[in-house]
């Protein structure tokens, strides 16, 4: 579980995040949406203690997330970023065993056991990457990467997900795939997610809460058809947007509206 | 249950079980082989010079340190000025490889070299410092070459550390500007020597393992050894730090506890080996390069892996470098760059097509 009361993070006199609380259950998926520089991300770092906060404090399962060694923090919140350029040439299991560092027995030295092998096949597998195990990264599709990425993320085995723009770069195919993948977590093992998406609709879908940001501030906190509506979303994006319901999901659809469209029609 | 899937999951496990001990026996197989094969090539660098040396009786006072036959000459040859040679030859390849792999894992950058890094050039200002205002005190030359390793370590990462943190790329380019600046330093020092001295002092330069005393030997031993252990316990941590600091930081790796440890450790490698011996370059380069080609980028293994086998690459560059003009000998490091520098030339041709 994961939760933050009151948050500020200020970079010099601009608070790039600013009285922000959020809750994420066992089992529930916050998407965090916002315009660009809302500071979602830097909310996000938030919550991993990769920046400081100046006001506020995170709790992780119930605890304050100061008290936690880095290494804790690292055994209970699972980080997936955006893909950082690989120099060296690493096969994709090695890249996923990377993942149980923070589980290693003899401080942070050792060889991983047969517990930390076990949790990289399973991440593999759930991430459909199992064929791939011995082939080098950089020889991997873009997606295949970010699902590498995000198996890395799973066999940590931390019961809190904090995703930044996880379905950045992915085709259409591949998006719903890592959400849904996230999805599955979050049912069967009881995983708090929290993603940062610029996908309004994929959040509307995939997202049990919202939390949608601007200027560092929090504009509105709930379910998607509460913060989802034409006009919150108008206010924070400053375009007018129609809202109507997936014919199959049922979440609420979010296009914006151009102005050249009323002069066509 | 259906045969087959009892058949598939005894298979993962047995795949399983494989793979849980594959770094390490694998680390423990490659390290051993480069020890056997380090062995023979000290054995056989001993015994190769301006005098060839009877194999059998050389064995047997390497072994034995007894006269086995040879003439009080040979005795003398072979126990006091190869073996002392050869074992600083060891030691200086082994402690500049380990650094240089564990500098490239660090700033995520195949190309970072303690020279490259202005870090050699630190200690040898350092060295020239002790040589020129601390001479009567033995342990100078060690000490002020570790300090200038460090100092200009640091150096370099305050001047590439922007608000972003230091990327590689800024980190060379600085590493650069204190590599030429102390360049001028040491020409600055060299003025100030007399003439006599100039010409083995730019041999040292170069790289030489001829002036080597067996008490710097043995300090500079002592200080690969351990600080190559060191390196090694932190090479779990280099595994992801090469992978990205923000990844390795989120992770649960103390990036800057790592980094400290790194840069002091690598320094006091590099400063003994250069107060001993002078600059020995493409070292640190060429040796994790090939490591990583024959082996992986597994940090675990490719830190003992190149001292290994650059202790091994030195003594055979030093071997060549004392028998190809011989009676006359040239500096070591020429030997290394001839050697290195279109080594590295075609490493990286074969990236860019990669």
């Amino acid at each position: 579980m994961l939760e933050a009361r009151d948050i500020g993070v200020r970079y010099g006199d601009r608070w790039a995040v600013h009285g922000v609380s959020l809750r994420v259950e066992p089992g529930q998926i916050v998407a965090i949406a916002g315009p660009n520089g809302a500071g979602k991300t830097s909310l996000l770092r938030a919550l991993n203690a990769a920046v400081e906060t100046d006001t506020g404090s995170v709790l992780v399962d119930q605890r304050p997330l100061k008290s936690y060694s880095r290494r804790d923090i690292a055994r209970r919140l699972s980080v997936v970023a955006q893909e950082a350029e690989l120099r060296f040439p690493v096969t994709v299991l090695e890249f996923v065993l990377g993942g149980r560092y923070a589980w290693s027995t003899i401080g942070a030295w050792g060889w991983e056991t047969e517990e930390d092998v076990a949790a990289a096949t399973d991440a593999m597998q759930d991430c459909e990457l199992t064929e791939f195990a011995d082939r080098l990264m950089n020889e991997l599709s873009g997606g295949e990467r970010q699902r590498a990425v995000l198996a890395r993320a799973l066999a940590t085995g931390a019961t809190n997900l904090l995703l930044d723009e996880p379905t950045a770069n992915l085709d259409l195919a591949h998006q719903a795939t890592v959400l849904r993948l996230v999805r599955n977590r979050c049912n069967n093992q009881k995983v708090a997610a929290v993603v940062v998406t610029h996908d309004l609709n994929l959040a509307a879908e995939f997202g049990d809460a919202i939390l949608l940001m601007k200027d560092g501030e929090m504009v509105s906190f709930g379910p998607p058809f509460e913060v989802f509506t034409p006009e919150i979303l108008s206010g924070v994006f400053g375009i007018e947007v129609l809202v109507d319901l997936h014919p199959i999901s049922g979440a609420p659809r979010i296009t914006p509206v151009h102005r050249s469209w009323a002069s066509v029609s | 249950m259906t045969t087959s899937e009892t058949n598939s999951m005894i298979n993962g496990i047995q795949r399983r079980r494989a793979r849980d001990r594959w770094t390490l026996r694998r680390t423990v197989i490659v390290c051993v082989g480069l020890l056997v094969a380090l062995g023979l090539v000290v054995l056989g660098a001993s015994l190769i010079g301006s005098q060839r040396l009877p194999v059998a009786g050389s064995v047997c006072a390497l072994f034995t340190r007894g006269t086995c036959g040879l003439t009080p000459e040979q005795h003398a040859i072979l126990l006091t000025i190869r073996l002392p040679r050869i074992w600083l030859g060891v030691t200086v390849g082994a402690s500049l490889a380990a650094a240089g792999a564990s500098y490239q894992a660090l700033l995520r950058n195949p190309l970072a070299e303690p020279y490259l890094l202005g870090v050699s050039n630190g200690a040898a200002v350092g060295t020239m410092l002790a040589l020129v205002f601390f001479t009567s005190f033995a342990w100078s030359r060690p000490v002020f070459a570790f300090a200038g390793a460090l100092g200009a370590t640091l150096v370099v990462y305050r001047i590439a550390r922007g608000r972003a943190g230091a990327s590689p790329e800024r980190m060379i380019l600085s590493g650069v500007i204190v590599t030429t600046f102390l360049s001028s330093v040491i020409v600055f020092v060299t003025a100030l020597m007399d003439a006599t001295r100039i010409r083995s002092f730019t041999f040292w330069l170069l790289g030489d393992l001829s002036g080597g005393s067996s008490e710097a030997t043995l300090v500079a031993g002592i200080v690969a050894i351990f600080g190559t252990i060191l390196l090694v316990l932190n090479a779990r941590s280099l595994n992801l730090l090469m992978l990205g600091e923000r990844d390795a930081f989120d992770l649960g790796v103390e990036v800057g506890r790592v980094r400290l440890a790194v840069f002091v450790v690598a320094s006091l490698l590099i400063g003994t080996s250069v107060a001993s011996s002078g600059s020995v370059g493409y070292v640190g380069l060429v040796v994790p390069h090939m490591v990583r080609l024959a082996f992986g980028s597994d940090n675990r293994l490719v830190i003992p892996a190149s001292a290994l086998a650059g202790g091994l690459f030195v003594v055979l560059a030093d071997t060549v470098a004392r028998t190809l003009i011989s009676p006359r000998e040239l500096p070591v490091g020429a030997i290394t760059a001839l050697l290195g520098a279109p080594l590295f030339i075609f490493l990286l041709r074969r990236g860019r097509v990669n």
